[in-house]
């Protein structure tokens, strides 16, 4: 990897992509485990690295945070070289380890008060703390805190020094229902308030969200990248399932749906109809039962979801 | 853009180096003395040898009072269980969590971090010496020489095991620099004239152990402290030898993860 010469950088300041990787090719021994990847993260959203284990999102993360260097490609940070630039671009990242990072005799606020000091103007520390909930065990040391409020700390220390990019990699991992909904508003808030937020996940409802963009990974490269729904609507048709008598004709069905649709009758009396399903398409279907004098005992449309999306695309169900 | 202003509204930076300084070795020095273990090596193991030892004449420590004989080899071994030891037990501990990682991708330089580290073993340091001194007068210690030596002495011991320390540190994992740190400990608290003079050993063995850090430091300590002597030569010698060679192979092999 080739770093600017230092009058190209950065070129205006504030104006190019929060993130911006290209052909990003990163080898351990014999192992790729990033092959020519690409990525674009635009300032002020907040992106989602959605993938299975050992896709390459910590190995793609940790080169954006300067940790390792690239075997190939070139990755700007901010519009820096994150390993030529490291000491310029530190100060404006926060970085979210998958786990650890902190003294394990360290009490959480004493930690967290900590990181705040080294930057020049943090966030009120309390109002942290209290936001994610870690007034209870401010006092507690690391090792003793549970999963759950080691994975908050981690987060409240990559946010605490009002960066300009976070980089939180599997932030809700682990997490109850009600802490992963604090991650959530959290990440929800950095967005409000103009931060850059690229997170790595295997929870698609994560992705769903949270995420202006989702980037989908898989062997080491981006298969497809885009907003989620839009990622939705490509692929596979939206479905509608009903319930009712069965052995109905469903060639009569067919001829009042539009062109492009298909019914089946997947067991005896339960249908399964594809096709781009609309409120129009809904009032034909259940017309069409008024008309046979059916009443359906369940009728349910089925969004496509990423979880769809991504079994398409990899035929691998995220989480193995 | 919005003209309001948020709890996040980005606003980076990095603190002024000397704090970021400041801070790290508080926090480093805080966790050392938080820390059981770390204490019973650098603080009681120390003082208990040291009260022992004179109290008690196990080893013939040679003409004149014990107290004058173990007090320098004592403070050697104080320097050695916080900037050997204990600074590599701490730190292979603290890059296996990931301290040392996330750290590294805080606006604290490496160098800074390792300044302040130096900061940390230098503060514990004088905080042994004033209680070994302490219990070394109640014991009758009467110390001779120059105290500038003593000082080049300990500054020059503590890089010399700094760099041994970190070394195990950033190459051995967490557990294995643990055990090993223990054992060279206990080995050179033996054999490297701490409580045991030199001249028990049989003369091939003694020519070799007095090339150890250990043995340097506490033989120049004792030549000072107990029979006055002037600038330490050959001993200082020993100890730049250990210091170039410990720093220069941590600089070179240290893994930070």
């Amino acid at each position: 990897m080739r770093s600017t010469s230092p009058g190209d950088v950065p070129r205006t300041p504030g104006r190019e992509p929060a993130v911006e990787v290209t052909g990003l090719v990163k080898r351990y021994g014999s192992k790729t485990a990033v092959d020519g990847l690409d990525l674009t993260v635009a300032r002020g959203t907040v992106t989602a690295v959605l993938g299975p284990n050992g896709a390459g999102k910590t190995t793609t993360v940790e080169t954006c945070e300067g940790y390792r260097r690239a075997d190939a490609g070139t990755v700007r940070v901010l519009g820096l070289d994150p390993v030529a630039d490291a000491a310029a671009l530190r100060p404006r990242i926060g970085v979210m380890l998958q786990s650890g990072g902190v003294y394990a005799g360290a009490r959480a606020e004493e930690m967290l008060r900590h990181t705040a000091s080294l930057h020049a103007h943090p966030v009120d520390v309390d109002v942290l703390i209290e936001r994610l909930g870690l007034d209870s065990c401010g006092r507690t040391t690391y090792r003793r805190l549970s999963g759950g409020q080691q994975q908050r700390l981690a987060l409240a220390m990559a946010v605490v020094g009002r960066p300009e990019l976070v980089f939180l990699d599997e932030p809700t991992a682990g997490l109850d229902p009600q802490a992963r909904r604090a991650t959530w508003d959290l990440v929800r808030e950095l967005r409000t308030d103009g931060v850059s937020v690229v997170l790595t996940t295997h929870f698609m409802d994560e992705a769903e969200q949270l995420a202006d963009d989702v980037a989908i990974i898989d062997g080491g490269r981006v298969i497809a990248q885009g907003s989620p729904e839009t990622l939705c609507k490509g692929g596979a048709e939206n479905t509608l399932r009903f319930t009712g008598r069965p052995g109905l004709d469903l060639a009569s069905l067919l001829k009042a749906l539009p062109a492009g649709c298909a019914a089946a009758e997947l067991t005896p009396g339960a249908y399964r109809v594809n096709g781009t399903i609309d409120p129009q398409l809904l009032a034909t279907v259940t017309s069409w039962c008024a008309q046979n004098g059916v009443l359906p005992d369940r009728i349910a449309v089925e969004r496509h979801t990423l979880e769809d999306v991504f079994l398409e695309l990899t035929g691998k169900e995220l989480r193995a | 853009m919005s003209t309001t202003t948020g709890v996040f509204t980005p606003k980076p930076g990095a603190a002024p180096l000397s704090r970021m300084i400041r801070a790290q070795a508080l926090l480093e020095t805080k966790m050392l003395l938080r820390n059981g273990e770390q204490l019973l090596l650098t603080v009681v193991i120390p003082t208990l040898l040291l009260v022992l030892f004179s109290a008690v004449d196990i080893v013939d420590t040679g003409s004149g009072k014990a107290v004058d004989f173990l007090a320098p080899g004592i403070l050697a071994l104080a320097v050695m269980s916080t900037a050997f030891t204990g600074q590599a037990i701490a730190t292979g501990f603290e890059r296996r969590y990931g301290v040392l990682k996330r750290l590294g991708a805080s606006p604290l330089p490496r160098w800074a971090l390792m300044t302040a580290k130096t900061c940390s073993v230098l503060v514990t340091e004088v905080l042994q010496i004033v209680l070994l001194t302490v219990v070394a007068f109640a014991l009758g210690w009467s110390p001779h020489g120059n105290p500038v030596w003593v000082v080049l002495l300990l500054i020059l011991g503590t890089a010399a095991f700094s760099g041994l320390g970190l070394l195990m540190a950033g190459t051995l994992k967490a557990e294995a620099t643990l055990a090993a740190a223990n054992l060279v400990f206990l080995l050179l608290l033996v054999g490297g004239g701490v409580i045991v003079p030199l001249e028990k050993f049989p003369g091939a063995l003694q020519s070799v152990l007095e090339l150890l850090p250990i043995s340097a430091l506490s033989d120049g300590l004792r030549d000072v402290l107990q029979h006055g002597r002037g600038l330490p030569l050959a001993d200082l010698g020993i100890l730049a030898v250990w210091t170039v060679l410990g720093l220069g192979a941590a600089a070179r092999f240290f893994r930070w993860e």
